[in-house]
């Protein structure tokens, strides 16, 4: 056992792999050293580790400082003293000296009560900030879907991290020296103005309240007091398995009646289901895949393949931004919360005798970019959104709070029909490789004319950042591409790209797991076997369906039938597609 | 002063000291020097260009300009003042020289004069101290300097 290395940590003796960590070592026997800058997607390969905050010193005997436990590495017959008195004192000077320069507003800060730099405090049971000295002023950064509050900023850099290793967006760097040094754009341009993308990996990463999304909560509460307004509420696949970690309950938590339940009490007066949309997007995506394929099995030339997903509004900035050359190759489905919007906004709202200007469309999201994409022009009629307001997951976890409702004593409740029935397949859109599973349960049996065996296409799921697989329809192999975090989808369409790989389809989502690992998401500090736990849920719910082929949902049927006519026809393509924009001037780099 | 333009001339030079380092993201503080070099400064369309041709993000680039003194986003005068304010100048004085320039010439330190004349920045010892307080004006050094002595330094540079 060469590579193994022996120390003793806090009186225990262990025994640990070469190139460990202290901060490992003490993990995997339960002790907990508390980190600020470090940030470790597990099993993603990222890892913020700068070494800065200096909060997770501990002591190693024989070594005259202090040393950092998330950089040091376990030397044979080390001895570590993880609390000791010296030990507690310099991490209370370490927060004292980051106070001094973070406003202490705590009370009205929006990372109150999930802010790791509070909970540091309160564990070290500072009473008084002794260094009183020159404060940041910074003007704060308000984009469509993300607020900079550079005067909170501690320089752990972990959003720098997310945004250039994990997302390759680049869009943040460390800016200026010394007391001015900050994380922020290039020229200090707004982030709007930047190559952000809005897909929050940044207010996911964020341990304090330098960065949030945009807060939508009293705009909606506003609607919902209004007596003129019908105000609906569709909700995304994902936010039933994390919702109930923002009440205490366990990660993976499926908790879809109570959300219902509770989007009642809220005042909604329809609660409907994002996933009925979903089963509509693969009913268009599904058609426009097998049309592209059928046409190019024929052999035409100027079919562009693979098709790509197009539900993610962070990986359509993305290819906006980074392949213009591309523009072409995603499906032109609109994602879901714009499919619901538009036939709230027309097929439903005419049913209801409701005018579109009286309808308030609100939606439930793990998601920060979604506040930008309802906000795009092309989903306007008249300057009216088809999606007035969308909020996160944690947005709506605070307005459950605001009423005082106990969620996790709540009874269950069914959606409201006809937009709130679903699919099987509908559900797992929001896990990684879930909106190609059920675009191939459809299209599958659309085109082969056989009913499937089995529905579970378990060569699509998984967690790795880039998949590949190829499924066999009946004798013709088609092959698929699957990538989560849009770092990972850089490397796959530059393969495309290149001609090195050749795909029929690909799904693409930008953050990490796929939208259970959603930017909107109750934070995970970097506990990613959360995310796990919500994408094993979404799994779970999908078993849990009587139907499990978007194809086969009844509402789905009637739609078509009373209102859109074909998959892909004239009325659909109005409604339910869009087009892309070329918006590579604002990339210079990559 | 005219507005800095990014056209073929400048591209040109931009490309040859990217090629010479190999294009490569690595060399990009040995690039922002030679540009500087050529250019006298970087402004934001020349750090967006160099981006581009080394594949990285300008958020980088601009990051590394703006944390090393030496690079600068504002051309420099025509003639560059730098006063010294290293420990023996400041010691006998150059804070005083200093403020003296910037009260004359109507700038604070970084900037450059409306008619892209003078800029005026401070350095840390030139290797006079023997002639303290010092600042040089382009390639010339003045010594022995006091407050009341800079408007006679300036009016040298009148008619020029």
């Amino acid at each position: 056992m060469e590579n193994m290395i022996a120390l003793t940590i806090d009186d225990h003796f262990l025994q640990v792999p070469k190139g460990t960590t202290i901060l490992q070592a003490a993990k995997g026997i339960g002790i907990e050293i508390p980190t600020l800058c470090h940030y470790e997607l597990k099993g993603q390969g990222i890892e913020n580790k700068p070494g800065s905050c200096r909060v997770c010193v501990v002591e190693v005997e024989g070594s005259k400082n202090l040393v950092p436990a998330c950089y040091t590495q376990v030397s044979e017959g080390m001895v570590v003293h993880t609390h000791t008195l010296r030990v507690i004192m310099a991490r209370r000077t370490v927060v004292d000296l980051i106070l001094s320069d973070h406003p202490a507003d705590c009370l009205v800060c929006p990372q109150s009560g999930k802010c790791e730099l509070q909970k540091l405090a309160i564990d070290l049971g500072l009473r008084e900030i002794t260094y009183a000295g020159e404060m940041s002023t910074y003007k704060k950064d308000i984009s469509p879907a993300i607020i900079r509050d550079m005067n909170k900023c501690i320089m752990c850099r972990r959003c720098e991290t997310v945004c250039n290793q994990m997302q390759t967006v680049g869009a943040l760097s460390g800016i200026n020296r010394g007391f001015s040094a900050v994380v922020g754009t290039a020229f200090e341009q707004k982030l709007e103005d930047s190559t952000c993308v809005m897909c929050g990996q940044c207010v996911q990463a964020c341990p304090v309240g330098a960065l949030s999304e945009v807060d939508n909560t009293r705009d909606v509460m506003k609607a919902l007091n209004n007596p003129k307004k019908t105000v609906i509420v569709q909700t995304a696949p994902a936010v039933r398995v994390a919702l109930g970690e923002e009440f205490g309950m366990e990660p993976g938590s499926r908790v879809t009646g109570k959300m219902v339940t509770a989007l009642r009490k809220l005042g909604f007066d329809y609660v409907f289901d994002t996933d009925f949309a979903a089963d509509l997007t693969i009913m268009e995506e599904g058609t426009e895949m097998l049309d592209r394929l059928t046409r190019y099995m024929n052999g035409d030339k100027s079919v562009r393949l693979p098709i790509m997903t197009s539900c993610c509004p962070g990986w359509v900035n993305f290819f906006e931004t980074y392949y213009p050359d591309m523009l072409d190759v995603p499906s032109t489905a609109k994602s879901p919360m714009m499919m619901f919007g538009a036939i709230a906004k027309t097929y439903w709202a005419e049913k209801l005798g409701i005018s579109r200007e009286d309808l308030v469309v609100v939606s439930i999201m793990p998601c920060v970019a979604k506040k930008y994409e309802c906000q795009r022009d092309e989903f306007k009629v008249n300057g009216n959104p088809d999606v007035d307001y969308s909020l996160t997951t944690r947005e709506l976890a605070d307005m459950i709070r605001y009423l005082g409702i106990k969620f996790e004593n709540l009874s269950d409740s069914n959606f409201d029909r006809p937009l709130g029935e679903s699919t099987g397949a509908a559900a797992i859109f929001g896990a990684t490789g879930g909106v190609i599973e059920a675009a191939t349960r459809t299209a599958y049996e659309l085109y082969t004319k056989q009913t499937l065996a089995k529905v579970d296409f378990t060569e699509l799921r998984g967690l790795s950042g880039v998949r590949e697989a190829t499924v066999d329809f009946n004798g013709t192999p088609i092959h698929i591409g699957i990538a989560h975090g849009l770092g990972n989808a850089r490397k796959l369409l530059d393969k495309v790209r290149s001609g090195e790989a050749q795909f029929h389809a690909i799904e693409i989502m930008a953050c990490p797991g796929g939208c259970v690992g959603g930017a909107g998401q109750p934070y995970h500090h970097g506990d990613f076997s959360k995310v796990e736990k919500r994408l094993n849920a979404i799994y779970e719910e999908d078993a849990a369906m009587p139907l499990r082929k978007s194809h086969e949902n009844p509402y789905i049927q009637q739609l078509y039938k009373e209102f859109l006519g074909e998959p892909c026809g004239h009325k659909a393509h109005e409604l339910l597609h869009t087009h892309y924009f070329d918006k590579s001037e604002k990339n210079y780099g990559l | 002063m005219c507005k800095f333009e990014l056209n073929e001339h400048n591209k040109q030079i931009v490309t040859e000291v990217c090629e010479s380092y190999g294009n490569k993201a690595g060399n990009v503080i040995h690039v922002l020097h030679g540009v500087q070099g050529k250019l006298g400064y970087l402004p934001a369309e020349v750090q967006e260009f160099i981006a581009m041709q080394l594949h990285m993000p300008v958020s980088q680039v601009y990051g590394i300009v703006s944390f090393y003194s030496f690079f600068t986003m504002t051309p420099k005068g025509k003639y560059p003042i730098d006063v010294c304010l290293g420990t023996a100048c400041y010691v006998r004085g150059s804070d005083k020289v200093l403020e003296e320039f910037k009260r004359a010439l109507g700038i604070g330190e970084g900037q450059t004069t409306p008619d892209g004349k003078f800029s005026l920045n401070t350095l840390r010892c030139v290797g006079a101290c023997g002639l303290a307080p010092v600042a040089t004006i382009g390639e010339k050094v003045y010594g022995r300097l006091t407050p009341n002595m800079v408007a006679g330094v300036l009016a040298e540079y009148a008619n020029m």
